[in-house]
């Protein structure tokens, strides 16, 4: 039953998850906005978040050991396969306007996108406080 | 929580940046110098920036200066008999400062760092109110 309460909130932390971990690839894009040769890293979020989804269920579902890792004295729990940069990977921008010194970084586009990915960041934090009120007001029964 | 990392990638950035503003600031004062006595004038100085992996994250890249090199431009050279460094023909070897290129230089560097400073400031406030979450 409490399962019922959760699974939404599961998904959110997903959500949240990957975009934390887009914020941090776009960050880094812009940290290195001036790096010779330097390749601007994204990924598409719907296709990541698909991909997640579906490691999550498999883990959920005891299809993956619990504890993984190449050797028995490597610590890895269910907590560390799920973090988001294991369950997939980034892939290269496309370049728009290429440089001399080969960095693809576009920083008009990693800006919006950084901004986007801000937004969209707080408001997947605001489902999740909308979801908590919800469910408190449904334990509380007032 | 990975978005920690954002500040220390940022931060990296920051202070790479900083060393360039630094690196102009120190050409575009020693732009008019003139060579000493050991015929060797000011070469202006640039410095490469490299990236380096941050954090757990295979993702996350920060900035690191790797190496800072001297131009190897020719000298401006002017004729002037009356100065008191000009060599044998009459020439005063100056440095190979170039301020136009070193302005520009400045601005690009000035506006990264701006980037960086604004990147770290929509974190701080994201996780903010991650911190908030669920009150």
């Amino acid at each position: 039953m409490i399962e019922h309460l959760t699974r939404r909130l599961e998904f959110f932390s997903d959500v949240l998850q990957l975009r934390a971990h887009r914020q941090q690839v776009l960050a880094s894009n812009i940290a290195n906005a001036d790096t010779p040769g330097f390749v601007a890293r994204d990924f598409d979020f719907k296709q990541a978040l698909g991909n997640v989804q579906a490691r999550g269920s498999e883990l959920r579902a005891g299809a993956m050991p619990v504890l993984g890792g190449s050797d028995a004295r490597h610590l890895r729990t269910s907590g560390a396969l799920n973090d988001v940069a294991n369950r997939h990977r980034v892939q290269y921008s496309v370049q728009t306007q290429p440089s001399l010194d080969r960095n693809s970084v576009d920083m008009d586009q990693q800006r919006a996108n950084f901004m986007h990915n801000a937004i969209q960041y707080e408001s997947t934090l605001r489902f999740i406080n909308g979801h908590v009120r919800t469910m408190l007001s449904a334990i509380q029964g007032q | 929580m990975s978005m920690f990392t954002i500040f220390s990638v940022s931060g990296s950035a920051i202070s790479a940046q900083a060393q360039r503003l630094n690196a102009v600031a120190s050409n575009l004062a020693n732009a008019d110098a003139v060579a000493g006595p050991d015929g060797q004038a000011f070469r202006a100085r640039q410095v490469v920036f490299q990236t380096v992996p941050m954090g757990n994250n295979p993702a996350s890249a920060g900035v690191r200066v790797q190496n800072i090199i001297e131009s190897d431009a020719p000298n401006r050279r002017v004729f002037n008999p009356q100065h008191p460094s000009a060599d044998g023909e009459g020439y005063v070897t100056h440095s190979n400062v170039n301020p136009v290129e070193e302005m520009v230089n400045m601005i690009s560097a000035s506006r990264s760092y701006q980037n960086n400073v604004e990147v770290l400031n929509t974190t701080r406030t994201l996780l903010q109110r991650t911190l908030q979450m669920g009150q």
